[in-house]
């Protein structure tokens, strides 16, 4: 990231030029105006959009689904990620199974969810969990696994039990790898909610933006990308802003990033 | 180490043993969770039928021209924006804001302009593919020693060899990493493309299969999913291996 | 009545290949109380092993320690071992107030006069002001000196050092030897100390043991009695120092030859 002390001019300069082009492009061009709408069309389609509502139902449908599979993807990811990190046996039984499904994109997973669980909120949540639970999964393996074995000694030279080492040396030592995989799952995470709301049509934003597609109501269209973008951004940086709380202590190490 | 792999194996067996039989007993609904056998079985008469190769083929050619785009725009831009700083800061506020949207919201707007051909697709891979290629190879070009460019210019290297002599070699292992994280987004963002606005394809495949309830099919169709996200996985790292015989890198 | 004894010990490890390592012969000897000895030897001898040994941390392959007379199986509790690789051995994730903490946790002591033991610690090796300092933010010397601050505040009847200043540059060497040996001399602990540098060894022990190459066995024991507290200009300016020294490397170098 660029430092971020000095305001960056030719940055904005360079945005507020580009949406000047697309404005006065898409009215000069009135064909083109389905296709791209001006900014400023857009921007009234937004205003308009949240203030009666419409698409703020489908926002929080959005937001209710991503929290719920994110974090129910973080306990198990983390929970089995430390059993299989630690318990080398139980990692080895695994670690095959683990291979063969990783190539496969999660999202195929979906109509098999469909299957399952029809095309409610449950299955949503269900495909979320699987999805975000792998990045989350395999990076809390290899901090716990490659745990320096001197760190290991260390507890023990000081006389701790093997649960007080897992608890007061291991955890805290591959934090940093657990917060790298819950970092990346949030994108993945958002992904799948829009993704699986896209295919099985139930609310959403995802939904909304593919209906208004359908119905060619690009300003709308667009006006729920810029929403759920909004969301995606606001999402990172409330995880920057704990990230940062809690590990005051980190030089900036760089962990697995597994999709 | 080698004991550690037979247990996952015998294991992975020994699940795919309890699968046929609960699934043959019936404690499962057939029509949810079909014996792994049938699947198997399945899936061998679609190859033969030619059914799948045709839909993988057709997933591929559009995956990979969308991939290649991708790393044709943004390899270059990715070097300039890390050589010149002034550059790079022009357009970081633009990257900014695009790199939020989730890759699947951007099918919507694609299939706006490109209905459901093939375009739509290579616009939503080239365009999931553009950050992690873009963001990586700045990194990369941007973390080059400056011990090894004050080498070069000691030797005397003008600026173009010192580009491609050292520059280029020097940030592609970052840029490898680029495009290897790149590849399974290209794979999920072809089948979700699929899934939400397509005719073909493997993503299609699958979904439609599910769609009418042909659900040893539809398992076979992911098999096949499988079965290429790790085709591509080996022939990503055997490319790299070739191309970039010197760079040491962590066993994956 | 001594309060360290290794009987008989000797190490041998079986690698993945097949092949055997030797690492410790048969070592025997004795440490009476509150005296600091050292172990010299030539690299690869095993010195390591030795110490993680004795510290509980490996089980020798035959041979024992006994700690007050009880036999040592796994981590004693009145034995805490510093590492060499203090970077890898200190919590990145906790300040240099935190780390030394955890040396007077381990022990389950969490009251007030805990937190008080440790600043008082802290000072004592002279990171006063680093109290609240992540380690990453600290030089290798600087965190060596907390290792070592963590360590005594375990209040360790014995305090095994593998080699603890070895990376560390020639200056901040001396300096922590000093240190150390006020340190020792205000708490009164028995230290066992591994060092590649004889001069070092000599410096700071009451007596030195000097280690065949692998598998390595005690070939010499040196009784060190110059007077303390000991000078790095005086005491090492002494005839008697170099005369020590030469000796030991003479015996090294054999080793090595061999």
């Amino acid at each position: 990231m660029n430092d971020s002390r000095t305001f960056n001019w030719s940055g904005w300069l360079a945005l507020a030029l580009l949406l000047f082009m697309w404005e006065y492009g898409s009215r000069l061009n009135p064909k083109l105006q389905l296709y791209i709408p001006s900014i400023s069309q857009i921007l009234v389609t937004l205003g308009q959009l949240i203030s009666s509502g419409q698409v703020t139902a489908h926002l929080l449908i959005t937001l209710r689904r991503f929290v719920e599979g994110y974090l129910l993807a973080a306990v198990v990811g983390v929970s089995v990620g430390v059993i299989l990190g630690y318990f080398r046996f139980a990692h080895s039984l695994l670690e095959m199974l683990i291979e063969f499904l990783r190539p496969m994109p999660s999202v195929a997973i979906i109509p098999v969810a469909i299957l399952l669980l029809g095309i409610g909120d449950s299955m949503i949540t269900a495909v979320t969990v699987y999805a975000s639970m792998w990045p989350i999964l395999v990076n809390t393996i290899d901090g716990v696994r490659y745990i320096e074995r001197t760190l290991v000694d260390t507890g023990r030279t000081f006389g701790l039990s093997r649960p007080r080492i897992l608890w007061h040396v291991i955890l805290p030592a591959a934090s940093r790898y657990i917060v790298t995989g819950l970092r990346v799952s949030l994108s993945i995470a958002l992904i799948l909610v829009t993704t699986a709301e896209m295919i099985v049509g139930s609310q959403g934003l995802g939904f909304f933006i593919l209906d208004e597609e359908r119905s060619l109501h690009s300003s709308a269209m667009y006006a729920g990308i810029i929403l759920v973008a909004l969301l995606g951004y606001c999402l990172n940086r409330l995880f920057l802003l704990l990230e940062n709380r809690g590990m005051k202590w980190r030089r900036g190490m760089i962990a697995r990033e597994a999709i | 180490m080698r004991d550690s792999r037979l247990n996952g194996f015998l294991f992975l067996l020994g699940l795919l043993g309890v699968w046929e039989l609960v699934a043959e007993a019936g404690w499962v609904n057939p029509l949810i969770v079909p014996p792994f056998s049938k699947i198997l079985s399945s899936f061998f008469s679609l190859i033969e039928s030619g059914q799948i190769p045709w839909q993988i083929l057709a997933s591929l050619k559009r995956s990979v021209v969308g991939y290649l785009l991708a790393a044709a725009i943004f390899i270059p831009l990715g070097v300039l924006m890390g050589l010149f700083d002034a550059f790079h800061r022009g357009l970081e506020v633009i990257i900014e804001m695009l790199r939020p949207i989730p890759p699947p919201v951007v099918v919507p707007v694609a299939m706006l302009f490109f209905g459901l051909e093939d375009e739509m697709k290579i616009f939503v891979i080239c365009f999931s593919c553009a950050w992690p290629i873009l963001l990586n190879t700045i990194d990369g070009v941007r973390n080059i020693d400056r011990v090894l460019l004050d080498t070069a210019r000691t030797f005397g290297l003008s600026r173009q060899r010192i580009m491609w002599r050292v520059i280029v070699p020097a940030c592609s292992p970052q840029i490898m990493t680029g495009l290897r994280v790149s590849l399974p987004i290209m794979l999920i963002l072809v089948v979700i493309s699929e899934m939400v606005g397509s005719t073909d394809g493997i993503g299609y495949f699958i979904l439609d299969s599910q769609r009418r309830f042909k659900v040893a099919q539809m398992y076979a169709g992911m098999l096949a999913l499988a079965i290429l996200g790790y085709g591509l996985n080996q022939l990503f790292n055997l490319l790299s291996r070739l191309l970039l015989p010197w760079h040491e890198r962590k066993v994956d | 009545m001594p309060v360290l004894e290794v009987q008989n010990l000797s190490k041998t490890y079986r690698q993945l290949g097949g092949e055997t390592t030797f690492a410790i012969g048969n070592i025997s000897c004795q440490v009476e109380p509150k005296e600091f000895v050292s172990f010299v030897g030539p690299s690869g001898c095993g010195k390591t092993t030795l110490l993680m040994s004795i510290a509980g941390l490996i089980a020798p392959t035959s041979g024992r320690v006994m700690l007050h007379g009880r036999e040592v199986t796994g981590p004693p509790p009145k034995l805490v071992l510093v590492f060499q690789e203090f970077n890898k051995s200190l919590f990145a994730w906790r300040s240099v107030l935190g780390n030394v903490r955890f040396g007077i946790e381990a022990r389950g002591n969490r009251t007030r006069e805990a937190e008080f033991r440790a600043r008082s610690l802290i000072e004592l090796v002279g990171l006063k002001d680093f109290e609240n300092h992540y380690p990453w933010e600290l030089s290798g010397g600087m965190q060596q000196r907390v290792a070592i601050a963590r360590a005594l505040a375990y209040e360790p009847e014995v305090l095994l050092m593998d080699e603890p200043f070895g990376s560390l540059d020639a200056l901040t060497r001396l300096e922590l030897e000093d240190t150390l040996l006020r340190l020792w001399e205000e708490l009164g602990t028995t230290i066992l100390f591994i060092t590649h540098d004889i001069e070092e060894a000599i410096y700071l022990s009451d007596r030195v043991w000097v280690l065949s190459r692998r598998p390595s066995q005690i070939i010499e024991e040196l009784r060190i009695d110059f007077s303390r507290p000991r000078n790095q200009v005086a005491t090492r300016a002494e005839a008697r120092f170099m005369e020590i020294r030469n000796r030991i490397y003479r015996r090294i170098s054999n080793e090595r030859a061999v």
